[in-house]
């Protein structure tokens, strides 16, 4: 049985965050990050501790052994500092060990009941859960699909499928007209991932502490006052403001914290059927990544029809109110009225809706790709072995896929046939 | 009336295997078939094994089935597939002696205590409300039986074409079961069709063999049961030779004329073993196809050329045939066929090959929509066993895709369903490295022996097998050895400080057992066999270790069974696609339905939350 770990509490800033650690390593893996452990069912002061020995945080560190735990396993519980930072960084010392890795979601209910540990009131909250966790991944495959990532995860997709089905047919079909060293091109598909695997990794990391949980993406007619607001709410000049509409043509990304959930506020360029190329394109840009964005804020009067329909909880306001009559409700980014409001609604809805799914994604991509990298390159070794070790190979490329499984979707058995039949003519 | 505990219909390789699996559990059964000459008849081509049927003949024969005795009898050319390869991909293969194999598997049959052979044909089934509950002859004796096995083959609406000749029966000869059929209609059970081909046979005396290349056996044959010892039938070679650019243009010209491409076949066929008018169609930019010249048996002249599958009219086969190197006189002794077929969506059976709507009925083989005698052999097993110990109102017995292929094949059915007449293959194991022909025993005759399925030859034999294992292995783990020590007697190790045992040392690529006496003279006195299987179980032992995870978490699922009126429709929190997709599937366990196209982890804890709730309602 694995051990897992993930956020108990809400993420946001709150006094105090739980991360919770269950699994036969648990006691075993929280020693070695905080010294020692306090005896079962009580609490002690421990310095959660980073791989090279940095102090991550000053946390209340609670045993409890097996089977009197929520989980009916080993569980440590640390209570941390209220920080995103915090926690992270505790997630990301517990995810180095071998041991342990980030929990799905639900997963300490499955262990709570698989041991008889959970009432029935705490059953009746499974089904919010798996909605969230079906719209999370969805905004989640969305984000990945579409864009650059998504190019590179179709490819890494078919390569697999190609290298493991020239492996398998000269397992499967030995006795039939099939190439009997297919290590050549093997290597090269493997290859090939595994460098742009490295690279991604590379960039999620970059990326996680770049871009900090969710988007907000800001929509409106050209010339709603977009970027004006933008930089109302930054106060200060991230995006070029003029008279002249059609102005946001590319993307422009603020990232802020608004009390406590990150935020990275994107302006978009303004929703318009254009003769301009470039305006076009940028106009494009901006629906797909308005749609993948975590919630929308649309700047529209209530008879304005934009090209993105708001779905969900999206914010819908009336921009400009400088410019309408003394009773009108809105924001205006110029005089700043109704900002507050907004910024209250935008982090009351991120607050609501910051599940642990939000913050374990990036995450767990990175520990797949992680994973990923590691059973690639174990396989182009043991190819290099040749023909005789395709037994090992394969298992070792299976690993692989597995572990992008999530990214790259399942690619089961039937797709490696249906790879092998349309490249071998079989039936001897 | 007569009554019997189980009846089979049927005595091909299905029905042999159901029949003897339940007459060994000691039910007291019948095997049903038109005639006592049709038992372990081989219709189609006269081999047994290969990659992953070789690995389900070894299962059957742990559990002490008679196909892998039966197959080393009839065995006249034994070759051990990927060799060279690591033991997890190696599969046995033999040809095997047509004659031999029905005569060997008659005998078995005769022998086999609890087990009758009645001739006749069924035309309908007994029942009794929703229940199966006998058997109706055409001469319009019955017998009551508390379960039946139906086996019957490509039997239900088979049709076959020649050119544009067609005509209704199962094999060349044999009449289809038109009555039964409707019988079965009248379950609405989900139906599909199939279709698959043979070639023509050829006049052995009319091939000029000299010409052609010739492929002759292993010289150390590797038998396909754990208790054989030898081979009995007298070793022969089969020949190879290849199509050619003539034969493909013959093919051609002769397009609209074949069965499969005159549009007289709606059924599909299987990819693997395509008809030689769709290689040439498909792969039009290969010049040449390779044969497999295939005696049927060591004093028959009939040959079996294997790759050459048509539905062509017999004219255009005599052509083509003879348009080939070695074959320019030869002539043909029963010409190809194309057969199309019903078959049951596998979907409507449970685990153990019970028909989910029809108590008592269970189905094995061809008419699941599987293809080859081995598949169908494995789940006559199942079937069997399962029919043999309900009537005697024991606890069934599944088999998991973490201890067996047998166990893989019977979830792929069940959950997945077929597209194409399913073959097995290794890379369907997601568990390959242990699931392997030479741990066969060790992972099923224990459990041939709990239900009372093992013969006491066989218990005797692995009992003495896996003591002298367990007793080398645990010598190989007392003891820890140094890298130096290794250095000593020339193994290469990492000089990383830390000592490992002989088992761990073994597990190193290219280090023997010879390597280990070496190192430990000790050790000389374990005998060959244990050694060799020893190398073996230590050669993936890391991978096994890493997949052990993923097994316990099978096992786990597997464990939580869904009641058959479990109601998704009520699960709060499921998607409607979700909802409806398992309303379908029906999934038995967890595990199934963890196997169900877009399920998450978090959906599986909702059902067995759900599972939970039932169960200390039940309590409360």
């Amino acid at each position: 049985m694995d051990t897992i770990f993930a956020q108990a509490t809400s993420p946001g800033r709150a006094g105090v965050s739980v991360v919770r650690l269950s699994g036969p390593d648990a006691f075993e893996l929280a020693t070695s990050i905080c010294g020692s452990l306090p005896a079962a069912r009580s609490a002690g002061v421990r310095h959660v501790m980073g791989p090279d020995g940095e102090i991550v945080d000053q946390a209340l560190v609670l045993p409890f052994q097996g089977p009197n735990s929520f989980t009916g396993e080993d569980v440590v519980e640390f209570h941390l500092h209220g920080s995103i930072a915090v926690v992270r960084a505790t997630l990301d010392v517990l995810g180095r060990s071998p041991k342990a890795r980030l929990a799905e979601p639900g997963e300490f209910t499955r262990r709570a009941l698989e041991n008889q540990k959970m009432d029935l009131a705490q059953v009746e909250g499974l089904g919010d859960l798996i909605e969230a966790e079906t719209e999370a991944q969805r905004k989640q495959a969305l984000r990945v699909l579409s864009g650059h990532l998504g190019t590179l995860v179709e490819g890494w997709r078919s390569d697999l499928i190609r290298a493991a089905a020239l492996l398998e047919a000269t397992i499967d079909f030995a006795d039939e007209d099939v190439p009997i060293d297919v290590t050549p091109e093997v290597k090269e598909l493997l290859f090939g991932v595994r460098t742009q695997v490295s690279a991604e990794i590379v960039g999620t990391k970059v990326a996680e502490r770049l871009r900090t949980g969710f988007e907000v993406a800001i929509i409106g007619a050209p010339n709603a006052g977009k970027s004006t607001l933008l930089n109302a709410i930054a106060r200060r000049e991230a995006a070029i403001t003029s008279e002249v509409a059609g102005t946001t043509r590319d993307i422009i990304e603020v990232r802020m914290d608004l009390g406590g959930v990150p935020v990275t506020l994107l302006d978009t360029a303004g929703l318009r059927v254009s003769d301009d190329t470039v305006e076009t394109i940028g106009i494009a840009r901006a629906i797909e990544r308005a749609k993948s964005a975590d919630l929308r804020v649309f700047l529209t009067g209530p008879a304005d029809t934009l090209m993105l329909s708001p779905i969900d909880d999206d914010i819908i306001v009336t921009p400009k109110i400088d410019l309408l009559s003394g009773s009108a409700v809105g924001v205006s980014g110029k005089t700043g009225a109704g900002i507050p409001d907004l910024i209250a609604r935008i982090q009351g809805i991120l607050v609501e809706r910051a599940s642990l799914v939000g913050l374990a994604t990036h995450q767990r991509h990175r520990q797949a790709l992680e994973s990923a990298e590691a059973y690639l390159s174990a396989a182009a070794a043991v190819l290099d072995r040749g023909p005789d070790h395709y037994d090992i190979t394969a298992e070792e490329l299976r690993s692989a896929i597995r572990s992008l499984e999530a990214m790259v979707g399942r690619i089961d058995v039937e797709n490696l046939l249906d790879e092998i039949f349309a490249n071998f003519c079989l039936g001897k | 009336m007569k009554h019997f505990d189980v009846v089979v219909i049927g005595g091909g390789h299905a029905g042999c295997e159901a029949a003897h699996a339940s007459a060994r559990i000691g039910a007291h059964t019948a095997l049903v078939t038109m005639s006592r000459e049709g038992i372990g008849v081989m219709s189609c081509n006269p081999a047994i094994g290969g990659l992953g049927k070789g690995h389900l003949v070894r299962e059957i024969d742990a559990m002490d089935g008679v196909m892998g005795r039966v197959a080393d009898k009839a065995g006249i050319q034994f070759r051990l597939l990927n060799r060279r390869k690591g033991p997890a991909v190696q599969g046995p293969r033999a040809q095997a002696d047509r004659k031999i194999y029905q005569r060997e598997m008659l005998a078995e049959t005769v022998k086999q205590k609890n087990l009758s052979i009645l001739e006749g044909e069924v035309v309908d089934l007994l029942m009794n409300g929703p229940a199966v509950s006998g058997v109706v002859l055409a001469d319009g004796t019955s017998f009551n039986a508390h379960s039946v096995i139906l086996t019957t083959g490509t039997f239900l609406r088979g049709v076959i074409h020649i050119g544009h000749e067609q005509k209704s029966g199962g094999r060349i000869g044999d009449k289809a079961s038109v009555l039964l059929a409707e019988r079965i209609d009248s379950f609405n059970l989900p139906m599909g069709r199939l279709k698959t081909g043979t070639p023509p046979r050829l006049d052995g005396r009319t091939i000029d063999w000299t010409v052609l290349e010739s492929q002759p056996g292993d010289d150390e044959p590797v038998l396909f049961s754990f208790l054989s010892k030898s081979t009995t039938a007298p070793q022969i070679s089969c020949g190879i030779t290849h199509t050619n650019t003539q034969t493909h243009e013959i093919i051609q010209e002769s397009l609209h004329l074949s069965a499969m491409y005159g549009g007289h076949i709606d059924g599909v066929g299987p990819r693997y073993c395509p008809s030689i008018e769709d290689k040439v169609v498909r792969f039009s930019d290969k010049e040449s196809h390779q044969i497999f010249l295939e005696p049927e048996g060591a004093d028959d002249h009939t040959i079996y050329p294997n790759g050459i599958s048509t539905s062509l009219p017999v004219d255009v086969q005599i052509k083509y045939v003879r348009s080939i190197k070695g074959l320019e006189n030869a002539d043909i002794i029963q010409p190809g066929y194309a057969i199309e077929y019903d078959y049951v969506d596998p979907r409507a059976l449970d685990p153990t090959l019970s028909v989910k709507s029809v108590p008592n009925l269970y189905l094995a083989g061809q008419i699941n929509g599987t293809t080859g005698y081995e598949e169908a052999a494995a789940q006559g097993l199942v079937a069997g066993l399962n029919a043999a110990l309900t009537s005697l109102g024991r606890p069934t017995v599944s088999f998991s895709r973490s201890d067996s292929y047998i166990g893989v094949m019977v979830d792929d059915l069940i959950t997945r369903g077929v597209i194409e007449p399913y073959r097995m293959f290794t890379s369907r194991a997601e568990f390959r490295l242990s699931l392997r022909a030479d741990n066969a025993d060790q992972r099923l005759t224990p459990l041939a022996m709990e239900i009372g399925c093992a013969s006491q030859e066989r218990t005797g034999a692995f009992g003495d097998k896996l003591a002298r294992l367990e007793a080398a292995k645990s010598r190989l783990i007392e003891t820890t050895y140094t890298s130096k020590q290794l250095d000593i007697v020339g193994i290469p190790t990492s000089k990383d400080g830390n000592r490992r045992t002989a088992f761990q040392i073994l597990s190193f690529p290219d280090v023997s057992f010879e390597d280990i006496v070496r190192l430990e003279p000790a050790f000389e006195d374990v005998d060959l066999e244990t050694r060799r299987q020893i190398e073996r179980d230590a050669l993936y032992s890391n991978y096994i270790d890493r997949q052990q995870k993923d097994i316990d978490r099978l096992k786990k699922d597997e464990a939580h069974s869904i009641p058959k009126d479990f109601d998704f429709l009520a699960l709060e929190g499921l998607s409607n696609e979700l909802k409806s997709k398992l309303t379908t599937a029906r999934p038995m366990t967890l595990a199934h339905a963890a196997r169900t196209d877009g399920i998450t982890p978090a959906a599986l804890t909702l059902i067995l939350a759900h599972l939970r709730r039932n169960d200390r309602k039940k309590v409360g």
